[in-house]
Parts: structure tokens; C-alpha cells; sequence
């Protein structure tokens, strides 16, 4: 690997561009894209929200769905950006080529890398929000504070794309991405607190959840939609963040390495 | 006035292999340059060397009196190209493809919108403005791509292997539009293993193998230098018997292929007139031309 592939990232404008032009596909395809987005966090929700929380006390001073309310937001939008950023990404970086046609034009790597995560993260926003009126209009939540969910959910799109593009940059084909989601996906919603409080859990498995990023969203996320404010608030962001910056600078290594052949 | 592209000594290597080995080169404006070489020879890498998308072990390269890579960006703004494999937007109308592809050049949406109509019919493609693109035919979507790669009004154009898998109509209609854009003064750089395409198109043509320039100049240059000027093929059974009996005596140079032997020789008179006396062997009398030229250089045997 050439020392020049660690360089720190150039940020300039030029992502926009391609961020205009998913957009311009995304509106293609917006109907079904956006009963995809609700579809299965909503099924979930009510399905285990009143089937399991009917057998259910209170939990944590709300009723069971409005505790699930919370994590599905986290989750759903962590899927979101998942899915766009290891399926959607190796899409135009591998199959369909966009990438290399972008850069033959004045557009790097650079600007394409961070164009990938700032879509996945829209995309998150848009299920997120999506997802929040639904639980407005079920009246799971009544506080403004929960309208910190929408740039809270833009945050979560941020930090699983960035993670989920380095699985990008080292997948040989689409199979690769079913260790990822079967490895690490799929443990977190189990594990960070979606479903029940990570705190039900032995304590090896809450200290590996507390490693997890999406722990540390629902920790921000159920006090929200409470109408309180998170403790230690700062912490949970700047682990967020960590995970997000942290994996934008791993997969542009990557993604240049993998390019320069 | 200085080349518009210029490599001096630049060399690549991938895992050990050199896929460029000190290429020296330089294209004027206005000129089509053709690259020419079998298959892993090094001709995209070189390319992509000139465009500035990767960087060499060794050598520098200037495009348009610029460094490359250190300001391929600046550089990339006045340059056009037609990748080897198509990379149109499957999503996007024709149109869509152009407007989109524009904007990458920071180019606003009405200066782009105002281009289109003059691209399309660059393109012929007027009458699909609105088709999508998986329903254009292969030779459409690679006048799309040209459409594409002129968006932006470039000074120079690379082009690798523009006509690979289209049918004749596809490729002539191509090469007419190739001819119109050196004539505006546009600077072409295109890589091929179609001798007749580079015979037609190219002002000047390079030959490559192993990462290196192995022979460069006019495709009349390319012939004079390197090969006899009359090739006589013969065909048959027993060619190769016949070869190794009478070839010394008439031919200065001739190798074998199969069932065919290709004589190389000055005047052709006395070898055609012993063919015509016996009638087991098929024979062709021809000029030279730039494929013997490319076969003597590059060898006959295949490449993977």
C-alpha cells in the first residue's frame, strides 16, 4: 500500500453533483422506496409493540410499545444506511461503474467516498422521519423534544454508512455483505437495547454492547422521545461521531488502495 | 507550442509486473493519436497514467501543460473520455445521462440544458432524447458515451477501444464523428487492436508491447520502416511444404500460420507468376499494411 493512500481525506463541493444525481434515481422510484423504508419497522413495531406488550408491564415508566418506539427509529435507520451503503455503493462502485465515469471528470475519490456516506445518512433521515410520524401519529409520542429524533437519525445514517463502506471497499461480491449483516448487524439490534434494556442482558454482553454504537443512539433516542434529556448526551454523540469519522478515513484507505489497480 | 500530452520515462508496476516501462510520449494539438498493442500491453494503464487517475513509480506527464496527478482536477476540467466499458447510468434517460454527467464539471444546469440539443444530434440520437438507456442498442450507448464525453466542451478526448463490439454501421458512423472532431481542432488519444480503424483515423500511431513503445510514426511511416512493401498469402495443405521448398528463392521474409503463409517481399512479379503456374495453392497479392506491421512486431502467437 503506497504511503499516499493515507493522506487525510480533501473535502470540497464537488460531492454535491453526485449527491443530486441519487436523488434523481431515489425520485425514480420514491413510492416504493418509501413504503420500503415504513413497511418493516412498522410491522415490527405494532407486531411486537402491542402482541408482546400486551404480556407486558410498563416498561421504564412507558408503555412497551412506546419504549420500542424509540429503538425501532435507531434500528430502522440504521438499516437504512446499511443497506445504501454496502448494497447501493458496490452497486455503482462494481457493477454499474458510475464511479469510474465520475472520475474521469474534475470529481475524485475523495468527494465520492463522502458523497456515498452523506446519501446513505439522507437516506436514514428519510426512513427516520418517515417512521417518527407514524409514531406521532400513533400517539407513541407527544414531547417536542422528539424532534431531536430527526437530526439524531441523520446522526445514526452518518455512523453506519461510514462503518458500512469499509465493508464495501473490501467485498469481492455481494455475498460478502452477509457477514456483515449476520456478524454485526443483526447482533446489535438484538443486543443495544432495541427490544428490551441492555441492562436485562449478563454482563459480558453489556460490556460489548457498550463498545456498539447503536447502544449509544438508543441511549439518546428513548429519553428524546420521552421528552428528556439524554444523560451524558455529549458521550453518546462524540462515540457516534468517533465511529463515523473513524470509518470515512478506514474505507477511503481502502476504496484508494482498491482503485489504484 | 507545447505537446498537449507529454510523458517522459514513466513506468508502473502492479505486483511486480512493469505494465508501463519508461514511455516516452508526446501529442500535439490537434493531432488523433492512436495507441496500438495486444491485450496487456499496458495501453489503458497508460491512460489512466495520463489522465492523472493513478500515479507512476517513475516519470512525469504533463496533460494540457499541467502535472499530472498533481493537478489532474484542473486538468480533467478540458478533458473528454470514452472508457473501454460502458458506465452510462442504467437509471437515467439519454438526456438525463448528459445533464447529470455535467454537472460533475461544475457546470450549471442551464449551460449544460443549452448543449444538449447540439450533442444529441452530434450523436444521432435526437430521436431518443427520453429513451432510457438499457433500451439503447450497443452502438447507441457508445455514441451516448462520446455525447457524454464531450459535455463539457474538452480540449482533448482519450478513447479506449471506442468500437470494440459494435457491428461496421455502429463503428463507420463512430469514425465519421471522430474525423469531425479532430477537424475542430480537438486533441484525440485512443487506444485500439482495429488496424483499419488507426489506419483511418490516427494522423499518428504508436505500437506497444510489454509497456513499452516499440515503433512510432505516420501508419504510412509504420510500414515503410518496419515491413516489406507486398505481401503475397498463400493458402492450402500443403502451404508449409511448399513454404520450406521454394520461399527462400522468392520471398525475403515469410511466416507460417496454419494452413496459410504470408510471404513478405519487394516485388512480388516473380513469386505471383510461379503461383500461377500451379494450380494446388490459393494465393492473395496485397500492399502491406499496418496489421502485418503490428503481427511482425508483436509476434503471432496469442496473448491472455
Amino acid at each position: 500500500m503506497s504511503m499516499s493512500h493515507f493522506a487525510l481525506p480533501t473535502l470540497t463541493l464537488r460531492f454535491f453533483p453526485i449527491w443530486r444525481r441519487q436523488w434523481l434515481v431515489w425520485r425514480k422510484v420514491a413510492v416504493p422506496a418509501i413504503l420500503g423504508h415504513l413497511a418493516d419497522p412498522v410491522i415490527y413495531m405494532l407486531g411486537l409493540g402491542y402482541g408482546l406488550g400486551s404480556l407486558l408491564p410498563e416498561m421504564g415508566g412507558t408503555s412497551y410499545i412506546a419504549f420500542l418506539a424509540a429503538g425501532t427509529l435507531c434500528y430502522s435507520s440504521m438499516n437504512s444506511a446499511s443497506f445504501e451503503s454496502l448494497y447501493g455503493a458496490f452497486a455503482r462502485m462494481h457493477e454499474q461503474r458510475t464511479w469510474e465515469a465520475i472520475m474521469n471528470t474534475p470529481v475524485t475519490l475523495d468527494d465520492i467516498v463522502l458523497s456515498e456516506i452523506l446519501w446513505s445518512a439522507t437516506k436514514s433521515l428519510m426512513s427516520g422521519v418517515a417512521v417518527l410520524i407514524v409514531i406521532w401519529i400513533l400517539g407513541l409520542s407527544d414531547s417536542l423534544m422528539s424532534l431531536w429524533m430527526i437530526p439524531l437519525v441523520l446522526l445514526i445514517g452518518l455512523t453506519f454508512a461510514a462503518v458500512g463502506l469499509i465493508m464495501t471497499a473490501l467485498a469481492p461480491a455481494y455475498d460478502f455483505f452477509m457477514y456483515y449483516f449476520t456478524l454485526v448487524i443483526t447482533p446489535m439490534m438484538l443486543l443495544c437495547g432495541v427490544f428490551f434494556p441492555v441492562t436485562q442482558l449478563p454482563e459480558a454482553l453489556q460490556a460489548l454492547a457498550a463498545a456498539l454504537p447503536l447502544t449509544h443512539a438508543v441511549d439518546l433516542a428513548r429519553p428524546l422521545m420521552k421528552g428528556e434529556v439524554p444523560a451524558q448526551a455529549v458521550f453518546h454523540i462524540g462515540v457516534l461521531l468517533t465511529y463515523a469519522l473513524v470509518g470515512f478515513y478506514i474505507s477511503l484507505v481502502l476504496f484508494r488502495r482498491r482503485l489504484s489497480r | 507550442m507545447n505537446p498537449v500530452i507529454q510523458a517522459k520515462g514513466l513506468q508502473k508496476s502492479y505486483g511486480g509486473h512493469r505494465v508501463v516501462d519508461g514511455l516516452d510520449l508526446s501529442i500535439h494539438k490537434g493531432e488523433c493519436f492512436g495507441l496500438l498493442g495486444p491485450n496487456g500491453a499496458g495501453k489503458t494503464t497508460t491512460l489512466r497514467l495520463l489522465l492523472g487517475l493513478i500515479a507512476p513509480d517513475a516519470g512525469t506527464a504533463t496533460l494540457l501543460d499541467l502535472p499530472v496527478p498533481q493537478a489532474a482536477r484542473e486538468a480533467r476540467i478540458k478533458v473528454g473520455v470514452v472508457p473501454q466499458m460502458d458506465n452510462l447510468d442504467p437509471d437515467f434517460t439519454v438526456a438525463e445521462n448528459l445533464l447529470v454527467y455535467g454537472r460533475y464539471f461544475g457546470m450549471p444546469d442551464s449551460e449544460i440544458e443549452a448543449r444538449i440539443p447540439d450533442l444529441l444530434e452530434f450523436a444521432s440520437l435526437t430521436s431518443k432524447r427520453d429513451a432510457k438507456v438499457p433500451t439503447l442498442s450497443g452502438g447507441m450507448k457508445r455514441r451516448l458515451t462520446l455525447a457524454r464525453a464531450l459535455v463539457n466542451d474538452p480540449d482533448v478526448v482519450f478513447l479506449d477501444e471506442p468500437t470494440t463490439g459494435l457491428d461496421p454501421q455502429a463503428r463507420h458512423l463512430i469514425w465519421q464523428r471522430l474525423n469531425a472532431l479532430t477537424q475542430q481542432g480537438k486533441t484525440l488519444l485512443l487506444t485500439t487492436h482495429f488496424m483499419d480503424e488507426a489506419e483511418r483515423l490516427c494522423h499518428r500511431l504508436a505500437v506497444m508491447d510489454n509497456g513499452k513503445l516499440i515503433s512510432q510514426g505516420s501508419p504510412r511511416e509504420l510500414i515503410e520502416s518496419n515491413i516489406e512493401p507486398q505481401v503475397v498469402e498463400v493458402f492450402g495443405e500443403t502451404a508449409g511444404q511448399w513454404a520450406s521448398e521454394h520461399t527462400a528463392k522468392y520471398a525475403q521474409r515469410h511466416e507460417v500460420s496454419g494452413e496459410s503463409v504470408f510471404c513478405y517481399v519487394h516485388d512480388a512479379q516473380p513469386l505471383v507468376a510461379h503461383l500461377q503456374a500451379q494450380s494446388v495453392l490459393r494465393y492473395l497479392h496485397r500492399p502491406a499494411n499496418l496489421e502485418d506491421v503490428f503481427l511482425k512486431l508483436t509476434g503471432r502467437e496469442m496473448r491472455e
